[in-house]
């Protein structure tokens, strides 16, 4: 690796951004993963398409944190020169595909919550992420549809299946906390209107989730330990090998254009 | 600044031009046809097309700018500038009802007005496009583009591609 990483001055705002942004590239990477190897066409097909959607919020994202942040940055410099210590997606979003039961519970515990946080950001007085949730929110929606569909189908599927998708559940649900944590340099976004309060969405999260989980006959856990970490750059071990990948050719050969 | 006889008589051109672009993975629409072409501002001469996206990672979005460039230029236009917009945002609703029809004409079932994206669980009612039966099934919510689901009929068992409502 000959590129060396890029700094990045972390206003909060741009902070706030950025985390956005790693979240949709991060799992956008994640979904990538399956093409090719996903049990169907069809879900092949799907996998693709909801990394694009990711992959686009994450590109208005990064635009948007380089140009607020006004140095030599730009969307490339933040997707592909960023270490991992500066990465700030939340840790549930990189985590291992592992089956396809346990995609899909990752892909429904943040699509059940990234549907009301776009949802609720289109009242940002941000005009720039209010107009980037009102796309966003449009396609959460259809990706909490399509993992709520398959959280039915394998729950209540057969015993493996069962087996599979509670296991993923209980094996995933304490990273599900990090996504409503707020620290002291989002309050202050929260105050000023320019970010939304996570905490103000956990009881309707919860309904939709338990819900859907009910119908899938499997069980919510009752322990609420939750693992944070992601929003201040600490990370499980599986971010440092999805950004080996996903930023070698960059760091390899800085510049390299299509 | 009030506009100019003349710079009303170039937005018209440059409008006309940009208005031809095709959508690279639907031929039969043109970006007026899907309401991807949202303004034409003329100042000074310099004319500037506001297009936008359909879905944030819209592939497409690319080449259709560089297509009105292509297309500007050749209606004579020096420099012509694409920006995108992202608000408001998109939606089906703004599809012509001549798309639509050239949409079911080419085998694709147009959205569905006032369709139920919002639900949990799949509700839509979608007539096939080839045989009008509305006896009809998902077989995926995402097909083989980012607007497009994949549907079957059961009356004439034909698959096809649906429109989905944004
Ligand atoms: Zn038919």
């Amino acid at each position: 690796m000959t590129a060396a990483s890029i700094t990045v001055s972390e206003t909060p705002l741009v902070l706030y951004v950025l985390r956005r942004a790693d979240d949709a590239l991060v799992l956008g990477h994640r979904l990538s993963e399956w093409c090719g190897h996903a049990p169907m066409m069809e879900e092949d097909m799907a996998m693709a398409n909801m990394g694009l959607d990711l992959l686009g919020q994450a590109r208005e994202l990064y635009g948007y944190a380089a140009k607020v942040e006004g140095k030599d940055n730009d969307e490339d410099k933040l997707a592909y020169l960023r270490d991992v210590r500066q990465y700030r997606n939340l840790l549930l979003l990189e985590q291992p595909n592992g089956d396809f039961a346990r995609t899909m519970t990752r892909q429904f515990f943040y699509a059940a919550f990234s549907d009301l946080y776009w949802r609720a950001m289109m009242a940002s007085r941000d005009t720039t992420l209010a107009a980037i949730a009102a796309k966003s929110e449009k396609e959460s929606a259809y990706h909490l549809r399509h993992s709520s569909e398959w959280m039915v189908r394998l729950g209540d599927g057969t015993e493996e299946s069962h087996r599979r998708a509670q296991l993923a559940v209980d094996d995933l649900w304490a990273f599900t906390g990090e996504m409503f944590a707020v620290d002291d340099s989002e309050r202050g976004l929260i105050d000023a209107g320019i970010a939304i309060d996570p905490e103000s969405l956990r009881t309707q999260w919860l309904a939709t989730v338990a819900r859907v989980i009910d119908e899938a006959t499997l069980k919510l856990p009752a322990n609420d330990w939750m693992q944070k970490g992601g929003r201040i750059g600490q990370h499980t071990e599986h971010l440092g090998h999805l950004l080996s990948e996903l930023q070698s050719m960059q760091r390899t050969f800085p510049g390299a254009t299509w | 600044m009030s506009l100019t006889a003349h710079d009303s008589d170039l937005r018209q051109r440059a409008w006309n031009a940009a208005a031809q672009v095709v959508d690279p993975e639907i031929p039969v629409l043109t970006i007026a046809d899907l309401g991807v072409l949202r303004d034409v501002t003329v100042h000074d001469g310099e004319v500037e097309i506001a297009i936008t996206p359909t879905y944030s990672g819209c592939p497409a979005m690319n080449m259709i700018a560089v297509e009105i460039e292509v297309a500007l230029a050749r209606a004579g236009f020096r420099k012509p500038k694409v920006r995108t917009v992202l608000s408001p945002a998109w939606t089906t609703d703004w599809m012509s009802d001549d798309g639509r029809r050239k949409l079911r004409d080419y085998g694709i079932a147009p959205p569905q007005a006032g369709s139920g994206r919002r639900a949990l669980f799949g509700v839509e009612q979608v007539a096939c496009p080839q045989c009008g039966s509305t006896d009809t099934e998902t077989l995926s919510e995402f097909g083989s583009t980012s607007c497009k689901a994949l549907w079957r009929c059961r009356s004439c068992r034909e698959p096809f591609d649906y429109f989905k409502c944004h």
